[in-house]
């Protein structure tokens, strides 16, 4: 009647093998994590240093190695929430747009009269033509370079939405064609952060889209959120513009397509330039930080040969003339061009000490965002708070524990002996699991662990209240251990059930540490589940086989 | 016989609805108490619901709450609040402090440029000041989660008294419910009384109570269900008794031992989760005198169906259904 299966009896004790086995890289921390580092440098690099060697002998290859992420909270970092500025790309992508506008409106100038720009609210473009009645002609023309927006929910609407009142055409993005944009430019800020952030090499960084337009960095081990925030808030927009005049006046108006921007280095000193530019910083295929021929710190590039043919006949038909080297909105420099430059190699000097142009390099050969980002979140926590979390919770897990341990001898003798040796192996197997997923411990999280070390019992005292009521009741040891577990049965679902919905939701509407905590919540009640169900049971079977007692007492 | 710890002697037979008037009163009594403190002095909100900054100062030298105010005030940021942090497992040399900055008005999040001002002010006062922990949070973001929250906890009501709708009848469901709503007001009673910091882990928290409550509440309705097949005629109120009582000793054993290992991760893990786990500990033993209480009161107050042995023969479709 108390008999379990072999095949049972096997697979209990195999998962908590596997389980343990997985768990134990977490007790040689340090170790197992140095070594994984020196795998994964040494896998990148090709070969492996002697030092890597050495690491990499510290925890044999055939163990495994996953390890329970630590959250910031515990192990130091840097965690921001960025919104991109989606908005933003509607009105360079106007931009683009006019020069490609002039050129088929005015292959219809005999009809439609001159054609010029007009200034427009941002994300629009205004064209003003000459002869009004005949707008229907410009219309269909400028209609010839809209295409088709290629969405599941854009199906049928083209990429821009023309409208004409008196004599100004009205051009700007359809509402398709901006969802498909917004999708893109945050996927594309999403993707250059990821570089940024890869390429100054720091360990697992979370970086992740959050929402429509938000993107979620989480970097452990970086000093401060100021630090990450220099590093991607940057936009890094690179642009080559034709340089119209240099001016003083902070007020002068550039006139239309033209832009009026700051001199990074000399106070006072602005250039008027062509918004349309000659290259930009997409056409890069490198960026390094080197020394210009005074020994300054500077920036060498080098474009890709599209960029490069541009940059060259460029710089071929104005020679004598200056162009400016942009950056976010302020020139860095605008030199005069004295050959034409065909090599696609360049160099920018300027104001710059050594660190900031080796940023300025790295920002340059990651690529600029498509947009600004708006940091709506932003929390530092440093190494050492992490680490007195986490020893708070190692001491006052070990000391619940033992008190729980206590309670549970005191009150149910052997049985209590089960109990525990099953919430050992309980809090083991939630760190193979956490270890297996790769889930990240939370300060939080600890705290559910705690928890889950409390109410991992109450399978078990549910248990053995009911076998002490069946005993009372008159029944044979055997007969009560089995009355008591499947009696108790009903109520220990439907409590565990009741709790697995509380972490289920928690997880979707949590972040961060409130997941972390979802997490641990949830594995803790799967696992008590297990053992208190079956391994405890397991131990008591075989208990009673050896034993043969007639009486037992709870 | 061998020595047992017994926190609760065997075969009770506490009758717990004489005290009805009592407990319900206090029960009610505490929840419109909780409701007026709540719009009284509301809650002392963390910066992740409404938006600011909070620094958290460390020194060797003990912290000087004026000078520190005094420091910070040339800055113009508006509300700053300053309060030392004590804890018994800092060390002798180990004096930290809490700074929070209301939400700057036009900006998202604290320009980095404000807090470097703080804290070089911060360290002309004190020059061993380091700074373990910054958070700023802006009002953007702090108003969307006080919306996931409140979400949160209504979809954790709702959920909850679904399953325990199916799993057993709707009066159960409805005691369940009513009894959730008594353990959440009165945990964010205490929280606005005593102005304990309230942020996202306190939701956290208050949904685990919610677990932690309806836990012990199905285990109670379980057993009701059980002697409601066994006994087909006691009173429904003997019943209750009888169930409650058969229960006791697992209600508070399972108490016992979460208590035991909070009250150690409330002593021992640090000032950073104190009011996580406070607001556990406390859900804790409101949720334990809920179910005995509350929960059951109302399912005894609205009935419930007798025959258990037997399918509802309501439920049956008309062609089995005997001729009238």
């Amino acid at each position: 009647m108390l008999d379990i299966p072999l095949w049972k009896r096997v697979l209990i004790l195999g998962v908590v093998a596997i389980g343990l086995i997985w768990a134990m890289p977490n007790l040689f921390y340090s170790r197992v994590e140095t070594h994984n580092d020196a795998v994964a440098a040494s896998e990148k690099a090709g070969f492996a240093t002697e030092e890597q060697q050495a690491a990499m002998a510290g925890w044999p290859n055939w163990l495994p190695n996953g390890l329970v992420n630590l959250g910031l909270d515990l192990r130091g970092g840097a965690h921001l929430l960025a919104e991109v500025e989606v908005a933003e790309v509607y009105k360079s992508r106007m931009d683009a747009l006019w020069p490609e506008m002039r050129r088929v409106l005015a292959e219809q100038r005999d009809t439609i009269g001159a054609v010029r720009r007009v200034p427009a609210p941002d994300g629009e473009l205004h064209i003003e033509i000459g002869n009004a009645d005949q707008m229907a002609a410009a219309v269909a023309a400028a209609r010839t370079l809209a295409t088709p927006v290629v969405s599941l929910s854009g199906a049928g609407q083209n990429d821009i939405d023309i409208s004409a009142s008196g004599k100004v055409l009205t051009i700007k993005l359809s509402d398709a064609e901006k969802t498909a944009t917004d999708d893109r430019t945050v996927q594309q800020s999403l993707e250059i952060v990821r570089r940024r952030v890869d390429e100054v090499g720091t360990r697992e960084p979370t970086i992740q889209r959050q929402g429509a337009n938000r993107i979620l960095i989480q970097v452990p081990g970086i000093g401060s959120a100021a630090e990450l925030k220099a590093l991607i808030g940057t936009t890094a927009k690179l642009t080559f513009n034709p340089v119209i005049r240099r001016t003083t006046d902070a007020n002068e108006s550039p006139g239309i397509g033209n832009a009026l921007l700051p001199s990074i280095d000399e106070e006072g000193v602005y250039y008027v330039i062509e918004d349309s530019p000659v290259v930009t910083g997409e056409e890069l295929t490198n960026a390094q930080p080197s020394f210009d021929q005074n020994s300054q710190p500077a920036v060498s590039f080098n474009f890709n040969p599209s960029g490069a043919r541009k940059f060259g006949a460029y710089t071929a038909a104005n020679i004598g003339q200056p162009f400016a080297i942009v950056l976010d909105n302020e020139v860095i420099s605008a030199p005069v061009i004295r050959d034409a430059i065909t090599t696609g190699a360049g160099q920018i000097s300027g104001s710059m000490d050594v660190a900031s142009s080796t940023q300025l390099a790295v920002l340059l050969r990651a690529g600029a965002l498509p947009a600004k980002l708006t940091f709506l979140e932003e929390r530092t926590i440093g190494p050492e708070l992490g680490q007195d979390s986490i020893d708070a919770g190692r001491i006052a897990s070990l000391v619940g524990f033992l008190a729980v341990v206590a309670l549970m001898i005191a009150s149910y003798g052997l049985f209590g002996v089960f109990a525990s040796v099953a919430l050992t192996l309980n809090i083991g197997l939630i760190f193979g699991l956490l270890s297996m997923i790769g889930a990240t411990l939370t300060l939080p999280g600890i705290a559910g662990i705690v928890l889950t070390i409390g109410m991992a019992v109450d399978a078990n005292v549910l248990v053995f209240e009911r076998i002490r009521e069946e005993t009372a009741r008159g029944r044979g040891p055997a007969r009560a251990i089995e009355e008591g577990y499947s009696n108790a049965m009903s109520a220990i679902v439907d409590a565990n059930v009741t709790t697995l919905i509380i972490a289920g939701i928690l997880f979707t509407m949590g972040s961060g540490p409130v997941k972390g905590f979802a997490v641990t919540l949830a594995i803790g009640i799967v696992t008590s589940v297990f053992t208190a169900l079956w391994v405890t049971r397991l131990m008591m079977v075989t208990w009673f086989d050896r034993a043969r007692p007639k009486t037992i007492e709870v | 016989m061998a020595w047992r710890l017994k926190l609760v002697p065997d075969n009770t037979q506490i009758d717990f609805f004489r005290l009805q008037a009592i407990t319900f009163g206090v029960s009610t009594l505490l929840a419109v108490a909780s409701v007026v403190c709540l719009f009284v002095m509301g809650l002392n909100f963390g910066i992740d619901f409404r938006g600011g900054t909070t620094i958290r100062t460390e020194a060797t030298q003990p912290v000087d709450v004026g000078a520190y105010r005094q420091a910070i005030a040339p800055l113009n940021l508006g509300d700053v609040a300053i309060s030392q942090v004590f804890d018994p497992t800092f060390g002798a040399d180990q004096h930290v402090a809490q700074i929070r900055i209301q939400a700057q008005e036009g900006a998202e999040a604290v320009s980095p440029e404000t807090i470097a001002k703080v804290e070089d002010a911060l360290k002309q006062v004190d020059p061993s000041i380091t700074f373990p922990s910054v958070e700023s949070v802006g009002p953007k973001v702090s108003g969307e989660l006080i919306q996931t929250a409140v979400m949160a906890v209504m979809a954790s009501l709702v959920a909850i008294s679904v399953y325990i709708w199916f799993r057993f009848e709707w009066q159960f469901a409805a005691g369940a419910f009513v009894s959730l709503i008594h353990d959440v007001l009165i945990t964010l009673g205490v929280f606005s009384l005593f102005q304990i910091k309230f942020d996202l882990t306190t939701i956290a928290a208050l949904l685990t109570i919610l677990g932690y409550s309806i836990n012990d509440t199905v285990v109670v309705f379980d057993r009701l269900r059980e002697n409601l097949m066994k006994f087909k005629t006691t009173p429904l109120r003997d019943l209750m008794n009888l169930s409650v009582n058969e229960t006791l000793s697992r209600t508070v054993m399972t108490s016992g031992t979460t208590l035991v290992a909070l009250i150690a991760l409330l002593a021992l893990g640090g000032d950073v989760i104190r009011g996580f786990v406070f607001a556990i500990t406390f859900g804790i033993v409101i949720g334990t005198y809920s179910s005995i209480y509350v929960a059951k009161n109302i399912v005894l107050w609205l009935g419930v169906k007798r025959d258990w042995s037997k399918p509802d023969p309501e439920a049956l479709p008309d062609q089995f259904r005997d001729a009238p």
